[in-house]
Protein backbone atom coordinates (compact mmCIF):
# COMPACT_ATOMS: atom_id res chain seq x y z
CA UNK A 1 0.00 0.00 0.00
CA UNK A 2 2.37 2.70 -1.25
CA UNK A 3 1.58 6.17 0.07
CA UNK A 4 2.83 9.57 -0.98
CA UNK A 5 5.07 11.69 1.25
CA UNK A 6 2.26 14.24 1.55
CA UNK A 7 -0.25 11.66 2.72
CA UNK A 8 2.28 10.25 5.21
CA UNK A 9 3.09 13.72 6.56
CA UNK A 10 -0.56 14.28 7.27
CA UNK A 11 -0.90 10.94 9.06
CA UNK A 12 2.28 11.63 11.05
CA UNK A 13 0.78 14.89 12.25
CA UNK A 14 -2.13 12.99 13.81
CA UNK A 15 0.20 10.36 15.29
CA UNK A 16 2.21 13.14 16.97
CA UNK A 17 -0.96 14.68 18.37
CA UNK A 18 -2.01 11.26 19.72
CA UNK A 19 1.36 10.81 21.42
CA UNK A 20 1.13 14.18 23.18
CA UNK A 21 -2.46 13.49 24.26
CA UNK A 22 -1.60 10.01 25.51
CA UNK A 23 1.42 11.10 27.54
CA UNK A 24 -0.42 14.08 28.99
CA UNK A 25 -3.29 11.84 30.08
CA UNK A 26 -0.86 9.26 31.53
CA UNK A 27 1.22 12.00 33.21
CA UNK A 28 4.38 10.02 32.36
CA UNK A 29 6.21 8.49 29.41
CA UNK A 30 8.90 9.33 26.89
CA UNK A 31 8.05 12.13 24.43
CA UNK A 32 11.55 12.72 23.00
CA UNK A 33 12.24 9.24 21.66
CA UNK A 34 8.59 8.68 20.69
CA UNK A 35 8.46 11.80 18.51
CA UNK A 36 11.83 11.12 16.84
CA UNK A 37 10.55 7.80 15.47
CA UNK A 38 7.16 9.00 14.18
CA UNK A 39 8.12 9.60 10.55
CA UNK A 40 10.04 6.32 10.28
CA UNK A 41 7.27 4.24 11.80
CA UNK A 42 4.45 6.02 9.96
CA UNK A 43 6.16 5.25 6.65
CA UNK A 44 6.90 1.69 7.75
CA UNK A 45 3.42 0.81 9.02
CA UNK A 46 1.29 2.71 6.50
CA UNK A 47 3.34 2.33 3.33
CA UNK A 48 5.94 -0.43 3.56
CA UNK A 49 4.91 -3.38 5.72
CA UNK A 50 2.74 -5.99 4.05
CA UNK A 51 0.02 -8.18 5.49
CA UNK A 52 -0.70 -5.79 8.37
CA UNK A 53 -3.04 -3.51 6.44
CA UNK A 54 -6.01 -4.64 8.53
CA UNK A 55 -6.28 -6.60 11.77
CA UNK A 56 -8.10 -9.36 9.88
CA UNK A 57 -4.88 -10.39 8.12
CA UNK A 58 -2.87 -10.89 11.27
CA UNK A 59 -2.64 -14.69 10.94
CA UNK A 60 -1.25 -14.51 7.41
CA UNK A 61 1.99 -16.55 7.53
CA UNK A 62 3.49 -14.26 4.89
CA UNK A 63 2.87 -11.01 6.72
CA UNK A 64 5.66 -8.69 7.82
CA UNK A 65 6.63 -8.23 11.47
CA UNK A 66 7.87 -5.36 13.61
CA UNK A 67 9.75 -5.37 16.90
CA UNK A 68 10.24 -2.17 18.84
CA UNK A 69 13.54 -2.80 20.56
CA UNK A 70 13.59 0.72 22.02
CA UNK A 71 10.54 -0.15 24.10
CA UNK A 72 10.20 3.27 25.74
CA UNK A 73 9.11 4.64 22.35
CA UNK A 74 5.93 2.55 22.46
CA UNK A 75 3.41 5.46 22.48
CA UNK A 76 4.25 5.92 18.78
CA UNK A 77 3.38 2.30 18.09
CA UNK A 78 0.13 2.48 20.11
CA UNK A 79 -0.92 5.59 18.19
CA UNK A 80 -0.23 3.83 14.88
CA UNK A 81 -2.05 0.67 15.96
CA UNK A 82 -5.09 2.76 16.91
CA UNK A 83 -5.01 4.56 13.58
CA UNK A 84 -4.86 1.23 11.76
CA UNK A 85 -7.74 -0.27 13.73
CA UNK A 86 -5.75 -2.70 15.88
CA UNK A 87 -6.86 -0.76 18.98
CA UNK A 88 -9.92 1.37 19.70
CA UNK A 89 -8.79 5.03 19.72
CA UNK A 90 -10.48 5.41 23.10
CA UNK A 91 -8.10 2.83 24.58
CA UNK A 92 -5.13 5.16 24.08
CA UNK A 93 -6.31 7.01 27.19
CA UNK A 94 -5.52 3.91 29.27
CA UNK A 95 -1.76 4.13 28.62
CA UNK A 96 0.17 3.13 31.77
CA UNK A 97 -3.06 2.59 33.74
CA UNK A 98 -3.75 -0.45 35.93
CA UNK A 99 -5.00 -3.44 33.89
CA UNK A 100 -4.42 -1.66 30.56
CA UNK A 101 -3.10 -3.56 27.55
CA UNK A 102 -1.08 -0.42 26.88
CA UNK A 103 1.69 -1.02 29.36
CA UNK A 104 4.47 1.53 29.81
CA UNK A 105 6.66 -0.74 27.70
CA UNK A 106 5.50 -3.25 25.04
CA UNK A 107 3.84 -6.38 26.42
CA UNK A 108 3.35 -9.32 24.06
CA UNK A 109 1.17 -11.24 26.52
CA UNK A 110 -1.41 -8.48 26.81
CA UNK A 111 -1.13 -7.13 23.27
CA UNK A 112 0.29 -9.76 20.89
CA UNK A 113 0.61 -7.34 17.96
CA UNK A 114 3.63 -5.75 19.66
CA UNK A 115 5.41 -9.07 18.87
CA UNK A 116 7.90 -9.00 21.75
CA UNK A 117 7.97 -7.51 25.21
CA UNK A 118 10.85 -5.06 25.38
CA UNK A 119 12.11 -2.26 27.57
CA UNK A 120 15.31 -3.71 28.90
CA UNK A 121 17.41 -2.32 26.09
CA UNK A 122 19.43 -4.38 23.66
CA UNK A 123 17.15 -7.41 23.51
CA UNK A 124 14.71 -6.78 20.66
CA UNK A 125 17.19 -7.31 17.85
CA UNK A 126 17.99 -10.85 18.97
CA UNK A 127 14.29 -11.70 19.03
CA UNK A 128 13.89 -10.11 15.58
CA UNK A 129 16.81 -12.20 14.35
CA UNK A 130 15.15 -15.36 15.68
CA UNK A 131 11.88 -14.45 13.96
CA UNK A 132 13.73 -13.82 10.69
CA UNK A 133 15.41 -17.22 11.01
CA UNK A 134 12.10 -18.93 11.77
CA UNK A 135 10.28 -17.23 8.87
CA UNK A 136 13.09 -18.25 6.54
CA UNK A 137 12.90 -21.84 7.77
CA UNK A 138 9.11 -21.75 7.27
CA UNK A 139 9.65 -20.43 3.72
CA UNK A 140 7.54 -17.41 4.61
CA UNK A 141 7.74 -14.25 2.53
CA UNK A 142 7.42 -12.21 5.69
CA UNK A 143 10.06 -9.65 6.56
CA UNK A 144 11.11 -8.49 10.03
CA UNK A 145 11.72 -4.85 10.92
CA UNK A 146 13.36 -3.79 14.15
CA UNK A 147 13.71 -0.25 15.50
CA UNK A 148 16.72 0.48 17.71
CA UNK A 149 17.52 3.56 19.72
CA UNK A 150 21.01 5.02 19.46
CA UNK A 151 21.72 4.83 23.19
CA UNK A 152 20.60 1.22 22.96
CA UNK A 153 23.44 0.19 20.65
CA UNK A 154 25.78 0.67 23.60
CA UNK A 155 24.46 -2.70 24.82
CA UNK A 156 26.73 -5.70 24.22
CA UNK A 157 23.89 -7.95 23.11
CA UNK A 158 23.25 -5.67 20.12
CA UNK A 159 26.72 -6.47 18.83
CA UNK A 160 26.21 -10.18 19.35
CA UNK A 161 23.18 -9.96 17.06
CA UNK A 162 25.03 -7.64 14.68
CA UNK A 163 27.68 -10.34 14.29
CA UNK A 164 25.19 -13.19 14.17
CA UNK A 165 22.49 -12.10 11.68
CA UNK A 166 24.82 -11.90 8.64
CA UNK A 167 26.01 -15.47 9.33
CA UNK A 168 22.45 -16.68 8.76
CA UNK A 169 22.05 -14.62 5.57
CA UNK A 170 18.97 -12.81 6.90
CA UNK A 171 18.11 -10.52 4.04
CA UNK A 172 14.54 -10.59 5.40
CA UNK A 173 15.75 -8.60 8.42
CA UNK A 174 15.84 -4.81 8.35
CA UNK A 175 17.14 -2.81 11.30
CA UNK A 176 16.34 0.88 11.61
CA UNK A 177 18.43 3.03 13.94
CA UNK A 178 16.53 6.03 15.28
CA UNK A 179 19.60 8.15 15.86
CA UNK A 180 18.22 11.10 17.78
CA UNK A 181 21.51 11.70 19.58
CA UNK A 182 20.16 11.80 23.11
CA UNK A 183 19.84 9.49 26.08
CA UNK A 184 18.83 9.98 29.70
CA UNK A 185 22.16 11.15 31.07
CA UNK A 186 23.00 13.42 28.13
CA UNK A 187 24.13 13.41 24.49
CA UNK A 188 25.02 9.93 23.20
CA UNK A 189 28.34 11.36 21.99
CA UNK A 190 29.27 12.16 25.60
CA UNK A 191 27.59 9.39 27.57
CA UNK A 192 29.16 6.64 25.43
CA UNK A 193 30.06 7.47 21.83
CA UNK A 194 28.78 5.02 19.19
CA UNK A 195 30.33 6.58 16.09
CA UNK A 196 31.33 5.71 13.46
CA UNK A 197 28.14 3.65 13.70
CA UNK A 198 27.55 3.00 9.98
CA UNK A 199 31.15 1.83 9.53
CA UNK A 200 30.70 -0.55 12.41
CA UNK A 201 27.58 -2.20 10.97
CA UNK A 202 29.15 -2.33 7.51
CA UNK A 203 32.21 -4.04 9.01
CA UNK A 204 29.91 -6.58 10.70
CA UNK A 205 28.51 -7.56 7.28
CA UNK A 206 25.34 -5.50 6.92
CA UNK A 207 24.10 -3.57 3.89
CA UNK A 208 24.04 -0.04 5.26
CA UNK A 209 21.75 2.79 4.11
CA UNK A 210 22.14 6.28 5.54
CA UNK A 211 19.14 8.62 5.57
CA UNK A 212 17.46 11.65 7.10
CA UNK A 213 14.83 10.01 9.30
CA UNK A 214 12.31 12.81 8.75
CA UNK A 215 12.48 12.90 4.95
CA UNK A 216 9.75 10.64 3.56
CA UNK A 217 11.33 10.33 0.12
CA UNK A 218 14.54 9.03 1.69
CA UNK A 219 12.70 6.79 4.15
CA UNK A 220 10.55 5.17 1.46
CA UNK A 221 13.54 4.77 -0.86
CA UNK A 222 15.52 3.05 1.89
CA UNK A 223 12.69 0.58 2.62
CA UNK A 224 12.28 -0.11 -1.11
CA UNK A 225 16.01 -0.71 -1.47
CA UNK A 226 16.00 -3.11 1.51
CA UNK A 227 13.12 -5.12 0.05
CA UNK A 228 14.57 -5.17 -3.45
CA UNK A 229 17.88 -6.51 -2.15
CA UNK A 230 16.09 -9.54 -0.73
CA UNK A 231 14.12 -9.99 -3.95
CA UNK A 232 17.39 -9.89 -5.92
CA UNK A 233 18.81 -12.69 -3.79
CA UNK A 234 21.21 -10.52 -1.77
CA UNK A 235 21.99 -12.27 1.53
CA UNK A 236 23.01 -9.38 3.76
CA UNK A 237 20.62 -8.03 6.37
CA UNK A 238 19.96 -4.29 6.05
CA UNK A 239 20.84 -1.55 8.51
CA UNK A 240 19.22 1.84 7.98
CA UNK A 241 20.84 4.62 9.93
CA UNK A 242 18.19 7.31 10.27
CA UNK A 243 19.40 10.66 11.56
CA UNK A 244 16.55 12.07 13.62
CA UNK A 245 15.69 14.88 16.00
CA UNK A 246 14.68 14.01 19.53
CA UNK A 247 11.26 15.53 20.22
CA UNK A 248 10.72 16.22 16.49
CA UNK A 249 7.69 18.38 15.70
CA UNK A 250 7.45 20.21 19.02
CA UNK A 251 10.03 22.99 19.01
CA UNK A 252 10.34 23.34 22.79
CA UNK A 253 11.07 19.61 23.06
CA UNK A 254 13.46 19.29 20.13
CA UNK A 255 16.95 18.18 21.12
CA UNK A 256 16.17 18.81 24.79
CA UNK A 257 17.39 15.89 26.90
CA UNK A 258 15.04 16.93 29.71
CA UNK A 259 12.13 15.81 27.49
CA UNK A 260 13.46 12.24 27.30
CA UNK A 261 11.16 10.88 29.97
CA UNK A 262 8.82 13.62 31.17
CA UNK A 263 5.20 14.07 30.09
CA UNK A 264 3.89 17.52 29.12
CA UNK A 265 1.47 19.32 31.42
CA UNK A 266 -1.92 20.43 30.04
CA UNK A 267 -0.79 23.88 28.91
CA UNK A 268 2.40 22.50 27.37
CA UNK A 269 0.34 19.85 25.59
CA UNK A 270 -1.97 22.51 24.10
CA UNK A 271 1.02 24.46 22.87
CA UNK A 272 2.61 21.31 21.42
CA UNK A 273 -0.57 20.21 19.64
CA UNK A 274 -1.13 23.66 18.17
CA UNK A 275 2.37 23.62 16.80
CA UNK A 276 2.03 20.12 15.36
CA UNK A 277 -1.19 21.17 13.65
CA UNK A 278 0.59 24.20 12.21
CA UNK A 279 -1.08 26.83 14.38
CA UNK A 280 1.99 27.87 16.37
CA UNK A 281 2.87 30.88 14.22
CA UNK A 282 -0.61 32.36 14.60
CA UNK B 1 24.61 -49.05 33.94
CA UNK B 2 25.40 -45.42 34.35
CA UNK B 3 25.17 -42.43 32.05
CA UNK B 4 25.45 -38.66 32.28
CA UNK B 5 22.05 -36.98 32.08
CA UNK B 6 23.47 -34.67 29.36
CA UNK B 7 24.16 -37.78 27.25
CA UNK B 8 20.63 -39.10 27.82
CA UNK B 9 19.30 -35.67 26.90
CA UNK B 10 21.26 -35.55 23.62
CA UNK B 11 20.12 -39.02 22.59
CA UNK B 12 16.48 -38.37 23.52
CA UNK B 13 16.46 -35.01 21.74
CA UNK B 14 17.74 -36.59 18.50
CA UNK B 15 15.05 -39.27 18.79
CA UNK B 16 12.27 -36.75 19.47
CA UNK B 17 13.47 -34.76 16.47
CA UNK B 18 12.18 -37.52 14.19
CA UNK B 19 8.56 -37.10 15.22
CA UNK B 20 8.61 -33.42 16.15
CA UNK B 21 9.63 -31.32 13.15
CA UNK B 22 9.01 -28.15 15.19
CA UNK B 23 12.10 -28.85 17.34
CA UNK B 24 15.13 -26.71 16.54
CA UNK B 25 18.35 -26.69 18.54
CA UNK B 26 20.76 -23.87 19.31
CA UNK B 27 24.13 -24.12 20.96
CA UNK B 28 26.78 -21.58 21.95
CA UNK B 29 29.98 -23.41 20.96
CA UNK B 30 29.50 -26.23 23.45
CA UNK B 31 27.59 -28.74 21.32
CA UNK B 32 30.12 -31.47 22.01
CA UNK B 33 29.80 -30.94 25.74
CA UNK B 34 26.04 -30.37 25.99
CA UNK B 35 25.50 -33.32 23.59
CA UNK B 36 23.28 -31.24 21.36
CA UNK B 37 25.65 -32.24 18.54
CA UNK B 38 23.86 -35.62 18.34
CA UNK B 39 20.80 -33.73 17.11
CA UNK B 40 22.96 -31.40 15.01
CA UNK B 41 24.52 -34.25 13.06
CA UNK B 42 21.16 -35.88 12.43
CA UNK B 43 19.25 -32.69 11.55
CA UNK B 44 21.80 -30.13 10.34
CA UNK B 45 19.08 -27.85 8.91
CA UNK B 46 17.42 -27.58 12.31
CA UNK B 47 20.60 -26.98 14.29
CA UNK B 48 21.95 -23.45 14.73
CA UNK B 49 25.50 -22.92 15.93
CA UNK B 50 25.26 -19.52 17.62
CA UNK B 51 28.87 -19.04 18.67
CA UNK B 52 29.92 -17.82 22.10
CA UNK B 53 26.93 -15.48 22.43
CA UNK B 54 24.59 -16.82 25.07
CA UNK B 55 22.47 -13.67 25.39
CA UNK B 56 21.84 -13.42 21.66
CA UNK B 57 21.09 -17.15 21.53
CA UNK B 58 18.42 -16.72 24.21
CA UNK B 59 16.72 -13.87 22.34
CA UNK B 60 16.95 -15.70 19.02
CA UNK B 61 15.29 -18.74 20.59
CA UNK B 62 12.41 -16.57 21.78
CA UNK B 63 12.01 -15.19 18.25
CA UNK B 64 12.08 -18.69 16.75
CA UNK B 65 9.36 -19.80 19.14
CA UNK B 66 7.14 -16.97 17.87
CA UNK B 67 7.27 -18.52 14.41
CA UNK B 68 6.03 -21.89 15.66
CA UNK B 69 9.34 -23.59 16.43
CA UNK B 70 10.16 -25.39 19.68
CA UNK B 71 13.74 -24.26 20.38
CA UNK B 72 16.12 -26.09 22.70
CA UNK B 73 19.01 -23.79 23.57
CA UNK B 74 21.99 -25.38 25.19
CA UNK B 75 25.00 -24.27 27.18
CA UNK B 76 26.51 -24.77 30.60
CA UNK B 77 23.96 -23.82 33.25
CA UNK B 78 26.33 -21.24 34.73
CA UNK B 79 26.71 -19.40 31.42
CA UNK B 80 23.09 -19.62 30.35
CA UNK B 81 21.50 -18.44 33.58
CA UNK B 82 24.19 -15.77 33.88
CA UNK B 83 22.33 -13.96 31.06
CA UNK B 84 19.48 -13.47 33.48
CA UNK B 85 17.90 -10.28 32.21
CA UNK B 86 17.57 -11.68 28.69
CA UNK B 87 15.93 -14.85 30.01
CA UNK B 88 13.73 -12.73 32.25
CA UNK B 89 12.32 -10.42 29.59
CA UNK B 90 12.71 -12.07 26.18
CA UNK B 91 11.79 -15.56 27.40
CA UNK B 92 9.88 -15.51 30.70
CA UNK B 93 7.93 -12.30 30.38
CA UNK B 94 7.14 -13.15 26.75
CA UNK B 95 6.00 -16.60 27.89
CA UNK B 96 8.15 -17.89 25.02
CA UNK B 97 7.83 -21.61 24.41
CA UNK B 98 11.52 -22.43 24.70
CA UNK B 99 13.58 -25.03 26.55
CA UNK B 100 16.73 -23.79 28.25
CA UNK B 101 19.19 -26.63 28.73
CA UNK B 102 21.85 -26.03 31.38
CA UNK B 103 24.43 -28.79 31.55
CA UNK B 104 27.48 -29.10 33.82
CA UNK B 105 25.44 -28.73 36.97
CA UNK B 106 27.21 -28.23 40.25
CA UNK B 107 30.61 -29.12 41.65
CA UNK B 108 30.14 -32.58 40.09
CA UNK B 109 31.79 -31.33 36.89
CA UNK B 110 35.14 -31.68 38.66
CA UNK B 111 38.44 -30.23 37.60
CA UNK B 112 37.28 -27.38 35.33
CA UNK B 113 36.50 -25.62 38.56
CA UNK B 114 34.56 -22.65 39.88
CA UNK B 115 33.63 -20.60 36.81
CA UNK B 116 32.10 -23.56 34.93
CA UNK B 117 29.96 -24.87 37.81
CA UNK B 118 26.28 -23.97 37.74
CA UNK B 119 25.54 -23.60 41.45
CA UNK B 120 22.83 -20.92 41.65
CA UNK B 121 21.00 -21.70 38.42
CA UNK B 122 18.01 -23.40 40.02
CA UNK B 123 17.56 -20.49 42.44
CA UNK B 124 17.67 -18.00 39.59
CA UNK B 125 15.28 -19.89 37.33
CA UNK B 126 12.81 -20.68 40.11
CA UNK B 127 12.42 -16.98 40.78
CA UNK B 128 11.09 -16.30 37.27
CA UNK B 129 7.32 -16.36 36.68
CA UNK B 130 6.18 -18.91 34.03
CA UNK B 131 9.48 -20.82 34.22
CA UNK B 132 9.39 -24.57 34.88
CA UNK B 133 12.51 -26.04 36.47
CA UNK B 134 13.42 -29.70 35.98
CA UNK B 135 16.33 -31.85 37.14
CA UNK B 136 16.33 -35.61 36.48
CA UNK B 137 18.29 -38.09 38.59
CA UNK B 138 19.31 -40.56 35.88
CA UNK B 139 19.14 -41.39 32.17
CA UNK B 140 15.63 -42.86 32.25
CA UNK B 141 14.19 -39.95 34.18
CA UNK B 142 15.85 -37.59 31.70
CA UNK B 143 14.05 -39.35 28.87
CA UNK B 144 10.71 -39.11 30.69
CA UNK B 145 11.21 -35.42 31.49
CA UNK B 146 12.18 -34.72 27.87
CA UNK B 147 9.01 -36.39 26.62
CA UNK B 148 7.01 -34.24 29.01
CA UNK B 149 8.81 -31.08 27.87
CA UNK B 150 8.13 -31.81 24.20
CA UNK B 151 4.61 -33.20 24.30
CA UNK B 152 2.93 -31.48 27.26
CA UNK B 153 4.77 -28.49 28.73
CA UNK B 154 3.85 -25.03 27.38
CA UNK B 155 5.92 -21.92 27.98
CA UNK B 156 9.51 -21.65 29.14
CA UNK B 157 11.34 -24.38 31.04
CA UNK B 158 14.84 -24.92 32.39
CA UNK B 159 16.38 -28.41 32.38
CA UNK B 160 19.47 -28.98 34.55
CA UNK B 161 21.83 -31.80 33.59
CA UNK B 162 25.05 -33.37 34.78
CA UNK B 163 28.43 -33.76 33.18
CA UNK B 164 29.24 -36.88 35.20
CA UNK B 165 27.70 -40.31 34.86
CA UNK B 166 24.88 -41.19 37.24
CA UNK B 167 23.70 -44.72 38.08
CA UNK B 168 20.35 -46.02 36.86
CA UNK B 169 17.92 -45.53 39.72
CA UNK B 170 14.43 -45.48 38.23
CA UNK B 171 12.95 -48.96 38.34
CA UNK B 172 9.22 -48.36 38.60
CA UNK B 173 8.56 -46.34 35.47
CA UNK B 174 4.82 -47.09 35.51
CA UNK B 175 4.37 -45.20 38.79
CA UNK B 176 6.32 -42.16 37.58
CA UNK B 177 4.23 -39.07 36.89
CA UNK B 178 5.51 -35.82 35.36
CA UNK B 179 5.97 -33.14 38.00
CA UNK B 180 5.45 -35.51 40.93
CA UNK B 181 7.91 -36.62 43.60
CA UNK B 182 8.73 -40.28 42.97
CA UNK B 183 9.72 -42.70 45.73
CA UNK B 184 12.63 -45.00 44.88
CA UNK B 185 13.57 -46.47 48.28
CA UNK B 186 10.95 -47.22 50.96
CA UNK B 187 11.17 -47.33 54.75
CA UNK B 188 12.27 -50.85 55.68
CA UNK B 189 12.25 -51.10 59.46
CA UNK B 190 8.75 -50.22 60.60
CA UNK B 191 10.03 -47.76 63.22
CA UNK B 192 8.02 -44.87 64.72
CA UNK B 193 7.79 -41.43 63.15
CA UNK B 194 10.42 -40.00 65.50
CA UNK B 195 12.97 -42.41 64.06
CA UNK B 196 12.01 -41.87 60.44
CA UNK B 197 14.03 -39.82 57.97
CA UNK B 198 12.76 -38.88 54.50
CA UNK B 199 15.51 -38.06 52.02
CA UNK B 200 14.63 -36.07 48.91
CA UNK B 201 17.23 -36.01 46.17
CA UNK B 202 17.38 -34.13 42.91
CA UNK B 203 19.80 -34.60 40.02
CA UNK B 204 23.15 -36.02 41.12
CA UNK B 205 22.01 -35.67 44.74
CA UNK B 206 19.64 -38.60 44.37
CA UNK B 207 22.43 -41.14 43.77
CA UNK B 208 24.15 -39.94 46.96
CA UNK B 209 20.82 -40.21 48.77
CA UNK B 210 20.38 -43.82 47.61
CA UNK B 211 23.91 -44.75 48.73
CA UNK B 212 23.16 -43.12 52.07
CA UNK B 213 19.99 -45.22 52.33
CA UNK B 214 22.04 -48.38 51.68
CA UNK B 215 24.68 -47.45 54.28
CA UNK B 216 22.00 -46.74 56.88
CA UNK B 217 20.29 -50.12 56.47
CA UNK B 218 22.64 -51.65 59.08
CA UNK B 219 22.34 -48.68 61.40
CA UNK B 220 19.86 -49.17 64.22
CA UNK B 221 17.44 -46.45 65.25
CA UNK B 222 16.96 -44.84 61.82
CA UNK B 223 14.41 -45.79 59.20
CA UNK B 224 15.00 -44.04 55.90
CA UNK B 225 13.16 -43.59 52.59
CA UNK B 226 14.39 -41.87 49.41
CA UNK B 227 12.39 -40.01 46.79
CA UNK B 228 13.48 -38.19 43.65
CA UNK B 229 12.37 -34.66 42.86
CA UNK B 230 12.72 -34.12 39.12
CA UNK B 231 10.54 -31.00 39.07
CA UNK B 232 11.59 -28.07 41.26
CA UNK B 233 8.95 -25.78 39.83
CA UNK B 234 6.05 -26.15 39.94
CA UNK B 235 7.01 -27.95 43.14
CA UNK B 236 4.95 -30.98 44.18
CA UNK B 237 3.89 -29.54 47.54
CA UNK B 238 1.21 -32.14 48.19
CA UNK B 239 3.61 -35.08 48.11
CA UNK B 240 6.30 -33.16 50.00
CA UNK B 241 3.74 -32.40 52.71
CA UNK B 242 2.61 -36.01 52.88
CA UNK B 243 6.22 -37.22 53.19
CA UNK B 244 7.04 -34.60 55.83
CA UNK B 245 4.15 -35.82 57.97
CA UNK B 246 5.57 -39.37 57.94
CA UNK B 247 8.93 -38.51 59.45
CA UNK B 248 10.76 -36.59 62.16
CA UNK B 249 13.39 -35.41 59.69
CA UNK B 250 13.36 -34.41 56.08
CA UNK B 251 16.70 -34.20 54.29
CA UNK B 252 17.30 -32.62 50.89
CA UNK B 253 20.33 -33.55 48.79
CA UNK B 254 21.43 -31.50 45.80
CA UNK B 255 24.58 -30.45 44.00
CA UNK B 256 23.51 -26.79 44.14
CA UNK B 257 23.68 -23.93 46.59
CA UNK B 258 21.60 -24.53 49.71
CA UNK B 259 20.03 -21.15 48.90
CA UNK B 260 17.11 -21.33 46.50
CA UNK B 261 17.23 -24.97 45.45
CA UNK B 262 15.38 -28.10 46.55
CA UNK B 263 16.11 -27.36 50.22
CA UNK B 264 14.37 -24.02 49.92
CA UNK B 265 11.37 -25.58 48.11
CA UNK B 266 10.91 -27.94 51.07
CA UNK B 267 11.55 -25.22 53.68
CA UNK B 268 8.73 -23.18 52.14
CA UNK B 269 6.31 -26.09 52.47
CA UNK B 270 7.33 -26.96 56.04
CA UNK B 271 7.13 -23.42 57.34
CA UNK B 272 3.90 -22.59 55.51
CA UNK B 273 2.17 -25.58 57.06
CA UNK B 274 3.82 -25.22 60.48
CA UNK B 275 4.95 -28.82 60.58
CA UNK B 276 7.37 -29.84 63.30
CA UNK B 277 9.41 -31.93 60.87
CA UNK B 278 13.04 -30.80 61.03
CA UNK B 279 14.90 -30.01 57.83
CA UNK B 280 18.52 -30.72 56.89
CA UNK B 281 19.62 -29.07 53.67
CA UNK B 282 22.54 -30.92 52.11
CA UNK B 283 24.15 -28.90 49.33
CA UNK B 284 26.88 -26.40 48.62
CA UNK B 285 26.97 -24.11 51.66
CA UNK B 286 26.91 -20.63 50.10
CA UNK B 287 30.41 -20.88 48.67
CA UNK B 288 31.84 -21.22 45.17
CA UNK B 289 33.29 -24.47 43.85
CA UNK B 290 36.86 -25.38 43.01
CA UNK B 291 38.91 -27.84 40.96
CA UNK B 292 39.24 -31.50 41.89
CA UNK B 293 37.81 -34.93 41.12
CA UNK B 294 34.06 -35.23 41.57
CA UNK B 295 34.21 -37.82 44.43
CA UNK B 296 36.75 -35.79 46.39
CA UNK B 297 34.75 -32.59 45.84
CA UNK B 298 31.56 -34.26 47.10
CA UNK B 299 33.54 -35.43 50.11
CA UNK B 300 35.01 -31.98 50.79
CA UNK B 301 31.73 -30.10 50.31
CA UNK B 302 29.72 -32.56 52.38
CA UNK B 303 27.45 -34.02 49.72
CA UNK B 304 29.01 -37.48 49.42
CA UNK B 305 26.98 -40.43 50.74
CA UNK B 306 29.69 -40.98 53.35
CA UNK B 307 29.46 -37.43 54.69
CA UNK B 308 25.64 -37.45 54.55
CA UNK B 309 25.49 -40.78 56.41
CA UNK B 310 27.72 -39.52 59.25
CA UNK B 311 25.75 -36.28 59.47
CA UNK B 312 22.45 -38.13 59.74
CA UNK B 313 23.79 -40.53 62.38
CA UNK B 314 25.10 -37.58 64.40
CA UNK B 315 22.03 -35.41 64.00
CA UNK B 316 18.97 -37.62 63.68
CA UNK B 317 19.57 -40.46 66.07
Amino acid sequence: MQMTPTALASLAQEIRVSIIEMLTEAKSGHPGGSLSSVDLLTALWFSEMRGIETPAKIDDPNRDHFILSKGHGVPTLYAILAKKGFLPAEELKTLRRLDSRLQGHPDRQRLPIVESSTGSLGQGLSVAQGMAMGLKANRSKGRVYCLLGDGEVQEGQIWEAAMSAPKFALSNLCVILDQNGGQIDGPVSQVMPIEPVTDKWRAFGWHVIDIDGHDYKQILAAFAEARSLEEKGETKPVFIRARTVKGKGVSFMENKIEWHGVAPKADEARKAIDEIRGKSEV
Amino acid sequence: MSKATRQAFGETLAKLGETHPEIVVLDADLAKSTKSEIFGKKFPDRFFEMGIQEANMIGVAAGLSFTGKLPFLCSFGAFLTGRYDTIRLSVSYNHANVRLIGTHAGIGIGDDGHSQMGLEDVALMRALPHMGVFQPMDAKETELVMNHLVTEWKGPAYLRLTRQNLPDLLTNEIAWTPGKIHQIKPFTKGLNRDQKVVILGTGAGTAEAVSTWTQLQDQSGLDVSVSSVHCLKPFDEATALKLAKEAAWIVTVEDHSVIGGLGSCVADVLSTHGLGTKLIKIGVEDVFGESGEQPELYEKFGISAKRITSRLIETCR
